[in-house]
């Protein structure tokens, strides 16, 4: 029941999209980047600096982006556009279906400052109903990465995927846990811990509260099984059904509603094939506030200990 | 094409618009036959295109976005005249199974689309997008949108107006059909879009008007905006059309942007308009 896991040092996300992206810019000449006026925050600094062609500051216009990238694919451009979760995909969801996911356009929509752990500028910009919005959408690709490796990995596997893509990932400083060779497999689910009393499936940031809680759990007996669904869309069906048989209950964690987040999309997988005990880690049907992502992730019950009490309730259940 | 012979290929495509939306008791047979001409002008003398072997990225081809998609039977009529896909085709116009779909579409693989339009506000971005990789690939053909006048009421067309200027999108050629009228009435009642001329011009484009049924009129006006290409600027043609141009009953009144003749009102707009190529 060892459940250690290396830490290789704290990054934001963002950071890793900003690595991938300027990686990017060096092996694949089609990429281009648009950004609506964040281009620090967003980290795509490096990329801008080194392909000046090949990057366009649209200003805050996230509408004329998402719609210019999509008409950009058309002859050849992989377009990434960079801005906040917030307006990558609720400001712009029209866009997003009409130009791109019906049109069939292979544009990444790439986003920062996901969730609650934007922090301080409050509930405005800390969209929780993102991941809901665009797996949604046909044609559309979902990946929430777990850290500053993963998201880099992310960044580059998405550039050989025709499709449309929507990659989400964050603000704050988080550990990083992956390798940072490791293989992004784009709808093939990570095993971090094994374990046999219960599932742990979780995405983005909560990946590593679902780690603290396994190792927590561990501490008074409790094998926890840990899963990173880094892809939202296409689902990873087998690893879930798998993980279900063997532990016989579910934990879902994400920085997102429970209501169509991760947690229902690996619900409607359970209650199809094999009807599972599951318990929610997720922002319950409100917005959030201002205060320090540590605060709010305490106040809003997505905390290590909010996947420790879930672990020990779906247990209770089976 | 000569003018003479284009006229025939307009008339043809205004009596296939009338026919399209009557068989089916819906659609938009207003703006589609206020821009049967400048379709006919485009597809038969302005585009450089290759309509039996069409793909996607175009590349060294003339591009063209149609936003204002519910004018879909007058692009439908025109591309399948012009060989890109059979024009009995045109039978299928918004039933089940069909390539061609109320809104224009990708989805089912019509050939001579690009990108799915009907929510409004969306063509001029993805144009200016399809412009800068025109020049990013060293390909000096250009690009061409049309929009509605009571589509301009959308925001992101400003905001992709203020992009276009500001970088100097000078391989894109937009069209206004400048018909005065929306859904609701008037375009001047419903949202006054104002001295439209001055305001294309003051956000940095170059601006042409020209009469959207006079075919010489409308040559010459692309062959001149084609001429000012490459200066830098963005280029608005500003095309003053009578939504239901052909049919007298339908002109004159905003009544007839999406609504279908019976049979008798069909009867009455086809002893107006000649069939010259043959029904579909």
């Amino acid at each position: 029941m060892e459940k250690e896991i290396k830490i290789l040092g704290e990054k934001d996300t963002r950071s890793g999209f900003g690595e991938g992206l300027h990686e990017l810019g060096k092996t694949h000449p089609n990429v281009v980047a648009l950004c609506a006026d964040l281009t620090g925050s967003l980290k795509m600094d490096a990329f801008k600096a080194d392909f000046p062609d090949r990057f366009f500051q649209v200003g805050i216009s996230e509408a004329n982006m998402i719609s210019m990238a999509a008409g950009m694919t058309i002859g050849g451009k992989i377009p990434y556009t960079g801005t906040f979760a917030n307006f990558s995909t609720g400001r712009v969801y029209d866009q997003i279906r009409q130009s791109v996911a019906y049109s069939k356009k292979n544009v990444k929509i790439c986003a920062s400052h996901a969730g609650l752990t934007l922090g301080e500028d409050g509930a405005t910009h800390q969209i929780l109903e993102d991941i809901g919005m665009m797996k949604m959408m046909p044609n559309m690709t979902v990946i929430v990465p777990a850290d500053f490796n993963q998201t880099k990995q992310a960044t580059i596997a998405i550039a050989d995927l025709e499709s449309p893509v929507y990659l989400r990932f964050g603000r704050p400083k988080v550990p990083i846990f992956t390798a940072p060779d490791a293989e992004f497999v784009i709808g093939k689910a990570d095993t971090i811990f094994e374990g046999k009393d219960v599932s742990i499936i979780a995405c983005g940031h909560m990946v590593y509260k679902a780690i603290e809680a396994a190792q927590e759990l561990a501490k008074e007996g409790i094998d926890a099984e840990v899963i990173n669904m880094h892809t939202i869309k296409p689902l990873d069906e087998k690893a879930i059904l798998a993980t279900a048989k063997k532990t016989g209950c579910v934990v879902t964690a994400e920085e997102h509603m429970i209501n169509g987040g991760l947690g229902d999309a690996v619900a409607q997988v359970l209650s199809r094939n094999t009807p599972t005990p599951q318990e929610y880690v997720g922002v319950n049907d409100t917005f959030g506030e201002s205060a320090t992502p540590d605060e709010l992730m305490a106040k809003y019950k997505i905390d290590t200990i909010d996947v420790i009490k879930a672990a020990k309730k779906a247990i209770a259940r089976k | 094409m000569d003018i003479k012979t284009m006229e025939q290929y307009a008339s043809q495509t205004r009596r296939d618009i009338v026919r399209m939306v009557a068989a089916v008791s819906s659609g938009h047979p207003g703006g589609s036959l206020g821009c049967a001409d400048f379709f006919t002008v485009m597809y038969h003398r302005i585009l450089k295109h290759d309509p039996e072997n069409f793909t996607m990225d175009g590349k060294n081809e003339d591009l063209f976005f149609l936003s204002n998609g519910h004018i879909s039977p007058v692009w439908y009529s025109t591309l399948a005249h012009a060989k890109y896909f059979p024009v009995s085709e045109l039978a299928t116009f918004r039933k089940l199974n069909s390539r061609l779909q109320g809104h224009p579409s990708i989805d089912k693989g019509l050939p001579g689309i690009r990108a799915a339009s009907g929510s409004l506000g969306q063509g001029l971005s993805m144009a200016i997008g399809a412009a800068v990789t025109k020049k990013l690939n060293n390909d000096d053909r250009y690009v061409y949108v049309l929009m509605g006048d009571g589509e301009l009421q959308e925001g992101q067309i400003w905001e992709a107006a203020l992009y276009a200027a500001a970088n100097k999108v000078d391989n894109l050629i937009a069209t206004v059909d400048y018909n005065g009228r929306q859904i609701d009435g008037d375009v001047e009642d419903v949202l006054s879009l104002g001295n439209l001329k001055q305001k294309w011009q003051a956000f940095g484009w170059e601006t042409l008007e020209v009469d959207g049924h006079n075919m010489e009129e409308l040559v010459a006006v692309f062959e001149k905006a084609q001429s000012l290409a490459g200066n830098g600027k963005p280029i608005m043609v500003l095309m003053k059309t009578e939504m239901g141009q052909g049919v007298d009953y339908m002109m004159g009144t905003h009544k007839w942007h999406g609504s279908a003749p019976n049979a008798e009102q069909l009867e009455s707009a086809l002893n107006q308009l000649e069939e010259t190529l043959g029904d579909y």
